[in-house]
């Protein structure tokens, strides 16, 4: 029984990272500029597209037609030779096997064009708007980018490969002394797991221990006093929206292989994860992390099959149904600040 | 002035609405509209964003959710003309009362809370439904297929009155062609005109208030609760008519109905001809549906042929620039159209037409108060 429960547990883990690290943006965006984004998942989305552009330039090969050579079909053989390996060999290899985590490099400065644009260029004139404008104005943009996605790439999964090394699976299991084989658990979820966390990590040491973090923070708790005190409060929020869409285009690279990106990617995760959001507490960075992994936690729970058995369609549900209770019972949501939002 | 009596405006505004509807078939024949299917989309989802309009228009709360209301009319006409008759009216009736009950268990726990929240909560509630009908509820919804009319259905009344009939249909008289346009047409006078006396009476007012500030009604010591319960559950009633009318002109009831990109599509509808005004959530279904109906049937054929004037090479740039936001990609035209109407418009085409009507009453106005205006030194 322990080693089921271990499983669920950690199979929560890498969608819980995910629900996180999405959420996390979310509130970053909501703590500093008090917009809400509806158009963060179509960021998450736009970061899977970076790894499916940098895949796509990295195999750039070259095509000869070998006569010596025959096919299996009779014709001359065809030889691919992707660019990068005729200019680099072996590490050419390399670079092609671990093309998703490299489409970081990637995603970074292309997040943070994206980000800085989208904030400067719409979201800017929308602090002062209501909430209700912001949602539908954001809305309007993550369609926007999913449609030129959708134009781009087509509507179909670009399924995306793992490095070879890191398929498989690992004995979790074996390494705790239980018995080989009872908890096997595929290495990329681990290395997301991972990932995620050290995200989550470095966005928090980047708040706390760093002098703009700590302006922003100050900007975050009273935007209006650290104005007068002459320090250009916009310019950093500005830049903390670059971050989140970081943060959430990095989210999309590095899950990929588990699910394969298309147009739509964005939107099923946005749903889930504004009700993340709702239960960690509007403007709550660690709520929004908390409440992230334990709902991945719990789908992951519920899914399981006496789970089922016992309350049909439970996992359909589960991740809503705790939104309900939590903003019924716990209005500022989990770890919510008094007064912020509780309306 | 007696509230029970129409004013003058009213009146007017009632009656030219009621003409426009009924002669869509002539005035919207150079478009290339005027056809039964497309006119009885644009009264259904007239009625649809009518009744989002009273809760939205009126009390401000963004329920992100309403299409569940829809999908659950339009399963539970289904289900009347599988098990009672094939007749609209009971279908209708049944699909408006269950729609209505649901919207009241939903909206009685969604509107404990407010702002964003309350969108979260009815999405909450919406996503919870699409997820259960595609799954655990299966025998009700039948999941992937859709719920369909089928001959071996009871149909227990029907088969007492010896009746038999393989569409739907009204009091004996088949719903097909432009008699079910009609049939819609009537609902949406008839849901429009509610929809108008509402907005003007004591309780529309009340709603207006509680959009403008509701802390205020809290402290006059008013419970607003009542009040806002009364008017979602007023709107999921609309969304379960409009949901049934579509069951009942297309019997087929699928769960995609009921997912969140149809609750914002009702939402674009409504912010695109403007908030809070009586037509203009009309207006606004009435453009996307003939966007998604018109636009997407645009190809490139299509596009060579209106582009053929142009030289060869600027014709081939023009089709591939504007193939993409026509065809597959008017989702892609409606999303800019729609960003562009929540930055510059906020109030919809009602607005627009609003500044129109006062830039034009300006100009030729003899005393559109010059005086106060600041030349420009020239």
């Amino acid at each position: 029984m322990f080693e089921v429960i271990l499983l669920q547990f950690l199979n929560g883990l890498d969608k819980g990272g995910a629900y996180a690290l999405i959420a996390l943006g979310l509130t970053l965006v909501f703590g500093t500029l008090g917009v809400v984004n509806f158009a963060h998942g179509a960021l998450f989305m736009l970061g899977a597209f970076c790894a499916v552009v940098f895949r796509q330039l990295i195999t750039l090969e070259t095509v000869t037609i070998d006569p010596d050579q025959l096919s299996p079909w009779g014709a001359p053989l065809e030889v691919h030779e992707p660019l990068v390996q005729a200019w680099f060999g072996d590490f050419g290899a390399v670079l092609v096997n671990y093309s998703v985590p490299l489409s970081l490099l990637l995603t970074v400065p292309v997040m943070l064009v994206i980000g800085i644009a989208m904030e400067r260029g719409i979201i800017k004139h929308f602090y002062k708007r209501p909430h209700a404008e912001q949602i539908l104005v954001t809305f309007g943009l993550a369609i926007v980018a999913q449609e030129i996605i959708k134009a781009i790439f087509g509507a179909n999964p670009i399924p995306q490969p793992m490095p070879v090394d890191l398929r498989g699976a690992a004995d979790i299991g074996a390494l705790i002394g239980l018995t080989p084989h009872a908890v096997s658990y595929p290495i990329w979820r681990l290395v997301y797991f991972l990932f995620s966390v050290a995200i989550i990590g470095a966005v928090f040491a980047f708040l706390r221990f760093t002098t703009f973090g700590m302006v922003v923070r100050a900007g975050m708790a009273d935007r209006e006093t650290v104005g007068l005190l002459g320090i250009n409060i916009d310019r950093r929020f500005t830049i903390m929206f670059g971050i989140a869409a970081i943060v959430a285009g990095m989210a999309g690279v590095m899950y990929t292989p588990i699910v394969p990106p298309n147009y739509q990617l964005g939107m099923n995760f946005l749903v889930l994860s504004f009700v993340v959001v709702v239960v960690g507490g509007m403007g709550s960075l660690p709520g929004a992390v908390l409440a992230g992994f334990l709902l991945g936690i719990l789908q992951s729970f519920a899914s399981m099959t006496q789970v089922k058995a016992l309350v049909p369609g439970i996992d359909q549900i589960i991740i809503y149904l705790v939104a309900v209770v939590v903003l019924l019972v716990r209005p500022r949501g989990l770890l919510g600040r008094r007064g912020m939002m509780e309306a | 002035m007696n509230p029970a009596l129409i004013t003058r405006n009213d009146l007017l505004l009632f009656l030219g609405f009621s003409i426009a509807v009924l002669a869509m078939p002539i005035w919207l024949q150079p478009f290339g509209a005027a056809y039964p299917d497309l006119l009885q989309r644009f009264a259904i989802y007239g009625i649809f964003a009518i009744g989002f309009n009273i809760l939205f228009g009126l009390t401000g709360y963004l329920s992100f959710g309403h299409a569940a209301f829809f999908g659950v009319g339009s399963y539970a006409a289904v289900w009347s003309m599988k098990l009672v008759t094939m007749d609209a009216i009971p279908a209708l009736v049944f699909a408006v009362i269950i729609a209505g009950l649901f919207a009241l268990v939903i909206g009685f726990v969604s509107l404990k809370r407010s702002g964003i929240y309350f969108s979260i909560l009815t999405l909450a509630f919406a996503q919870m439904s699409y997820n259960l009908a595609y799954s655990v509820l299966t025998p009700i919804t039948n999941g992937e297929t859709g719920l369909q009319l089928t001959l071996s259905d009871p149909r227990h009344l029907d088969r007492i009155l010896g009746f038999a009939s393989g569409s739907p249909t009204l009091l004996g008289q088949p719903l097909l062609g432009f008699a079910g346009f009609y049939f819609c047409a009537g609902l949406l006078i008839i849901a429009f005109f509610i929809a108008q006396r509402i907005t003007g009476s004591p309780f529309g007012m009340m709603l207006k208030a509680i959009k403008s500030n509701q802390t205020r009604m809290h402290y006059t010591g008013f419970n607003t609760r009542p009040y806002t319960l009364a008017a979602f559950v007023i709107s999921g009633m609309y969304a379960g008519l409009a949901g049934a009318l579509l069951a009942i002109t297309d019997p087929l009831a699928g769960a995609e109905r009921m997912q969140w990109t149809a609750s914002g599509e009702v939402v674009l509808m409504t912010i695109l001809g403007g908030v809070g005004t009586l037509v203009g959530p009309v207006i606004g279904a009435w453009i996307i549906k003939y966007f998604e109906n018109i636009f997407s049937a645009f190809n490139e054929v299509i596009l060579h042929r209106t582009f053929g004037f142009l030289p060869d090479g600027v014709e081939d740039f023009v089709v591939l620039v504007t193939s993409k936001f026509v065809g597959e990609g008017w989702h892609l035209t409606l999303g800019l159209v729609f960003v562009l109407i929540v930055v510059f418009l906020p109030g919809g085409v009602m607005e627009g037409v609003r500044r129109l009507h006062h830039l034009i009453t300006r100009r030729s106005g003899p005393a559109g108060k010059p005086a106060t205006r600041t030349q420009p030194a020239e």
